[in-house]
């Protein structure tokens, strides 16, 4: 089966008494693996709603492979969904259930039972066929209604929080599975989530949704070391937000911190809003712009790393450090920014 | 003192239990006197009454107008109710809440005011009373009660699956013979059962609107009427009987659709 390209063009839903999508308009390239990424409320399954016909827009298009799709009907589009709580039909065996699509579209018993089980086989639940969904666990539920939604052949396949349910070390090893579907199928995957790390772990792109509007959207690599917004950096992964001042130098701002140099050469006088994530916050202070000394006021051993809190002059600082450097509660810590990692995004407002 | 609280309680719901279910005991009982009159002391057991019962054309009519009575107006009040709620509880029209509450109306009015405004309504109109009248009567009794033992079957969590089907292709219909009957099934099977129960052994509104042809509650009436002998008995039991299973299946119904609400 083959993707196709996904369009969304300046749509809107307006609800009685809020708009839950403002103007979102939106490209996904045929064959990619796009993650709708936001914090509940933010429009995400609103918009995966949209996607896939069971919500009308108040204005408009989606356009699938060209076509506009905006008035046809979930039964008639091109696109499945792997709903939330799988929805899979209780009173039917897994065998039926993943069927269903093709039992629709009239194909003859035989050929539907061995694409079945042709599909069955592409999520490693052959042997589960004739059992009924009472009967098999969470997990394998949720790649029934993978294979039930992949069988028919869409050009997009719509995830709605699909590992939602799921504990976390299951998630993790779901995230591998639905890759390695998703390189084999070939088709169109739009996920949405809520879950950073899913997110990143997935998709070629991301888009990040807030309030109905789209906030950033991007590759991961993108998205996490050159964020848009202070809100995209810390709602991927941690990020440390600070304001300041450009300086004559044009590449240095005055922040509360201290002074750290960027990248860009902005206007002298200019107020703007620096990014730097944990793990660019080093120990060491030779450079001429160093943060100077902040004393650690919280130490968390997160396996990996260090998650340290360092305060001074009461601003605080979330700092990373590698698991061989130890530090305590009270000691004093020496700190810089690592070289063009502190980031220009655009403030609240 | 806790064992004896304990007592007390437990003579108290025999007590209670003895009232209420004394009648219907001495009812099945005396339907195997060996004798005509169903007094002690008791001289069978016989199933003499009941050979008579088989016996009396009348009965036997009776009953099976009772049968036919009760399986079309339970199959009525069972498919309108079921739709009723679907359309209440998946397409949410306006004014949904004035729709239920005229539904449910018939519950709160006496069978007495039923059966007597649909025989005035008969008379009005130049029908003639029949059973087709009963059958109606017990529709109007019935279909508030199958209305909302289906609507409470209708989950919110249950229209994804809904959503699935058509997702995948299915439509209105499909939807809903394929999905929407399937998984309220037991919802379904016992607000029939439970509207068959009551047409069954209902007599208000069938004695307001029967002609010639009666069911089989008012056959025993006008029975128990000429005189007193076992075979009412007899009639009553078998009643009683019919009821007892299919209440016992609605019971049962209710409690495997509360199992899966549980589970999975």
């Amino acid at each position: 089966m083959n993707g196709a390209k996904l369009g969304i063009s300046n749509v809107v839903k307006q609800y009685a008494d809020h708009r839950a999508l403002d103007n979102v308009s939106l490209e996904v390239e045929a064959g990619s693996y796009t993650v709708i990424l936001g914090p509940s409320g933010s429009g995400k399954t609103t918009l995966l709603a949209i996607l896939g016909g069971f919500t009308e827009p108040s204005s408009g298009h989606v356009m699938v492979a060209g076509e506009d799709v905006t008035n046809v009907s979930p039964s008639r589009r091109p696109t499945t969904t792997v709903f939330q709580d799988y929805a899979l039909f209780p009173h039917m065996t897994v065998g039926k259930n993943v069927g269903f699509g093709l039992e629709m579209k009239g194909v003859p018993k035989k050929e539907r039972r061995a694409r079945v089980l042709e599909t069955l086989k592409l999520v490693d639940l052959a042997h589960v066929s004739d059992r009924h969904i009472s009967e098999v666990s969470g997990g394998q539920r949720q790649r029934i209604a993978l294979a039930r939604a992949l069988i028919v052949e869409p050009s997009v396949l719509l995830l709605d929080e699909p590992l939602g349910a799921l504990d976390l070390k299951l998630r993790r090893t779901m995230q591998d599975e639905l890759t390695r579907i998703h390189r084999m199928v070939g088709t169109t995957f739009v996920h949405v989530t809520h879950d950073q790390e899913e997110a990143m772990s997935l998709a070629d792109n991301i888009v990040i949704l807030r309030d109905g509007r789209i906030e950033d959207m991007g590759s991961p690599a993108r998205l996490y070391l050159e964020p848009a917004t202070a809100f995209s950096a810390k709602f991927m992964g941690d990020s440390n937000i600070v304001t300041g001042v450009v300086q004559a130098a044009r590449n240095v701002v005055e922040t509360a911190w201290g002074l750290v140099e960027i990248e860009q050469q902005l206007t002298p006088g200019e107020n703007v809003t620096l990014s730097i994530r944990p793990e660019h916050i080093v120990e060491d202070a030779q450079g001429a712009h160093n943060l100077g000394e902040w004393t650690v006021s919280e130490s968390h051993f997160l396996g990996q790393r260090h998650r340290i809190v360092a305060a001074k002059n009461h601003h605080e600082i979330l700092v990373s450090v590698s698991q061989g450097s130890l530090h305590t509660v009270g000691e004093s810590l020496k700190l810089t920014i690592a070289a063009k990692m502190a980031k220009v995004v655009k403030g609240e407002k | 003192m806790k064992v004896f609280n304990a007592g007390i309680a437990w003579a108290f719901g025999l007590v209670v239990y003895g009232f209420i279910l004394l009648p219907v005991i001495s009812l099945v009982v005396f339907s195997f006197q060996a004798t005509a009159l169903p007094v002690p002391p008791f001289t069978g057991p016989s199933l003499r009454w009941y050979e008579e019962l088989f016996a009396d054309s009348g009965m036997i009519e009776a009953l099976a107008n009772s049968l036919v009575v009760g399986t079309i107006s339970g199959v009525a009040s069972t498919g309108l109710g079921f739709l009723a709620a679907y359309g209440l509880a998946r397409h949410r029209p306006r004014g949904a809440k004035i729709v239920r509450a005229v539904i449910m109306t018939p519950l709160g009015v006496s069978y007495l005011v039923i059966g007597f405004g649909l025989s005035i309504t008969a008379n009005e109109l130049a029908l003639g009373k029949s059973l087709v009248l009963v059958t109606l009567g017990h529709i109007i009794i019935n279909l508030p009660l199958a209305f909302a033992i289906i609507l409470s079957q209708m989950r919110e969590e249950d229209e994804s699956l809904e959503r699935a089907a058509r997702d995948l292709g299915a439509g209105e219909l499909t939807v809903i013979a394929r999905i929407v009957i399937p998984v309220v099934l037991p919802g379904i099977l016992a607000a029939f059962l439970l509207s068959f129960t009551l047409s069954w052994d209902e007599f208000i509104i069938a004695f307001f609107l029967a002609d010639f042809d009666v069911t089989l509650p008012i056959e025993i009436w006008s029975q128990l009427r000429t005189g007193l002998d076992a075979k009412t008995n007899a009639a009553g039991t078998l009643v009683f009987a019919i009821s007892l299973v299919a209440l016992t299946l609605a019971y049962i119904l209710s409690r495997t659709t509360q199992r899966r609400s549980k589970g999975s």
